[in-house]
């Protein structure tokens, strides 16, 4: 698994748990060292040993915590840098969803070894959406629901998510889009980061 | 036939930065992106070469020079400021009705988007400037990571480096890194003296007070071989108790005699250990790089130790130079004949 997902998880252990917690997880997890690097590539087996051991310790649901995770890849400020590169994928709610379809290309354009799932939206009806999540990351679905729900804040909109089970080894989220312009949402300022 | 008006409105929706000029060289009407860059300006009548700048082509002056040049890459910019650069392509109306200019931004778009707040809405969706904006930023953050991973494996080698080079127990350089200091010194052609410090009575403090007593001697040692030397010389322990100083630029045998004499009497001070009083002192010999004609460490390092040998031989506490045949005159002190120690400005035999 990639350096940079590896590095995202401990970042959230550390920022909502605490340091001395991540070092738990990481003396249960017995790698041989405490922290991930971001451009490194690091084996199945060791991120696999990681949220094991982060399950163990922490003793919450893995389902749960990879959630939490996805709603602290957006709406935390430490990595502001994810939520911006996510908000260029449109103007609005809708569009967003739809930008997902590029999203693994996107990332492999950034970072040329990040290989994300592919992601398919299904339009059902304008304010009902499916997310098929193709597989090759356990637990990628959970931390996209809790990336969904995020960005819905960030655009302001209110939406239902619903983690719909497995067809054919894909994950499906339906999403409903209740209310666009719900609340205020957060500014998105397309210069902020410019050189 | 199209109306400047129908136009106006298709090409607002299509390329939100065109300007279509009339045959006079007044601007008929501009995109809204373009009109954002300059909401003060009054677009519509005045003179487009009056609002730009071309820079290329340069012999661009006139409508009828832009319309010969339909379809080139038009280089042009504000002519006030902030003078953003803009890249454009234009083509001619029908009839002789003027020209369509379409502009972007080019290169310049990441100043542009913050000098003038635009939004995604102010781009066409054909335009990729978002998706640049986006590469841009994604690659800075790849680039940040990179960046830091490379900080923390540069501090890391620094520290290791810096390891392999130092004595742990006393901080000085090791032999290999003095091996190092040595080539440098010799490959530059800088001339240096060669100072080997070997401790007197180490043995017997190792022997009677242990070897707590027998590190904390070789650490208040090292101390004052630092102290009574520059920064600039290199102090490296080479051995048990075994010490060479290379002190660069130092040719004068009476300064170096001073530095080693006034060395000897420090280490002879007495070091209090755990209650205990520890005495020792120290015997050295020196070399001169300027005294050989193609210096060699391998070699220096030998005429030093012979050096030295010959200073113990004169009963300790004591300082000679190298001289050629100090190895004999030395079998002579061993008959109780006097030598040539203590050396006191003695120069080399040739």
């Amino acid at each position: 698994m990639h350096g940079l997902i590896n590095k995202a998880i401990q970042a959230f252990v550390t920022s909502t748990y605490g340091a001395d917690r991540w070092e738990e997880v990481m003396e249960e997890a017995e790698l041989g060292f405490a922290e991930f690097e971001a451009m490194l590539y690091y084996t199945e087996e060791q991120s696999g040993r990681m949220l094991a051991a982060m399950e163990k310790v922490l003793a919450r649901p893995l389902p749960e915590m990879l959630e939490d995770m996805g709603t602290f890849l957006v709406s935390n400020p430490q990595v502001e840098a994810l939520r911006r590169l996510l908000r260029f994928g449109g103007v609005t709610y809708v569009e967003f969803l739809h930008s997902l379809d590029d999203l693994s290309d996107r990332a492999r354009l950034a970072v040329s070894d990040l290989h994300l799932p592919g992601l398919e939206l299904l339009e059902q009806a304008p304010d009902q959406f499916e997310l098929v999540c193709q597989q090759g990351l356990p637990g990628y679905a959970h931390v996209l629901m809790g990336v969904l729900r995020a960005m819905a804040d960030d655009y302001g909109d209110l939406v239902f998510l619903n983690h719909s089970g497995t067809h054919d080894g894909a994950e499906r989220i339906s999403i409903t889009l209740v209310e666009t312009e719900f609340a205020a949402g957060r500014e998105f300022d397309l210069g902020a980061h410019s050189l | 036939m199209m109306t400047f008006e129908q136009l106006t409105g298709m090409a607002n929706v299509i390329c939100p930065m065109f300007v279509i000029v009339d045959n006079h060289g007044r601007i008929v009407s501009a995109g809204p992106t373009l009109k954002k860059l300059r909401p003060q300006l009054n677009w519509e009548g005045r003179r487009f070469f009056r609002v730009f700048d071309l820079s290329r082509p340069r012999s661009v002056r006139s409508v009828e020079d832009l319309a010969r040049f339909a379809g080139s890459k038009l280089h042009l910019q504000f002519r006030d400021a902030p003078q953003t650069g803009l890249k454009g392509g234009c083509t001619p109306l029908p009839d002789g009705q003027g020209v369509f200019v379409n502009l972007s931004f080019g290169i310049s778009v990441l100043e542009a988007v913050r000098d003038y707040d635009l939004t995604s809405a102010d781009f066409s969706p054909t335009d990729l400037t978002i998706e640049m904006l986006y590469l841009v930023e994604a690659k800075s953050a790849a680039m940040e990571a990179s960046r830091q991973l490379n900080l923390r494996l540069q501090g890391a080698k620094i520290a290791a480096e810096e390891q392999a080079f130092t004595d742990t127990l006393t901080g000085l350089k090791n032999r290999r890194a003095m091996d190092h200091v040595l080539e440098r010194l010799i490959a530059s052609g800088r001339e240096f003296a060669l100072m080997h410090l070997d401790l007197d009575f180490f043995k017997q403090v190792n022997d009677t007070l242990g070897h707590a007593a027998g590190d904390a001697v070789l650490q208040q040692a090292a101390r004052l071989m630092v102290e009574c030397t520059r920064q600039s010389d290199t102090v490296a322990r080479v051995g048990g108790d075994e010490f060479v100083m290379i002190l660069e630029g130092v040719m004068d045998t009476g300064r170096l005699e001073t530095i080693a004499n006034r060395l000897i009497q420090r280490l002879e001070e007495p070091i209090p250990f755990g209650g205990q009083i520890c005495r020792i002192s120290a015997s050295a010999g020196t070399t001169l790089s300027s005294w050989e004609k193609d210096p060699d460490a391998q070699k220096l390092l030998n005429q030093a130790d012979l050096a030295l040998y010959a200073a113990k031989r004169a009963g300790r506490a004591q300082h000679c130079f190298y001289r050629e045949g100090i190895e004999k005159a030395d079998a002579t002190a061993d008959r109780g004949m006097a030598g040539p120690y203590p050396a006191a400005a003695r120069g080399p035999a040739t």
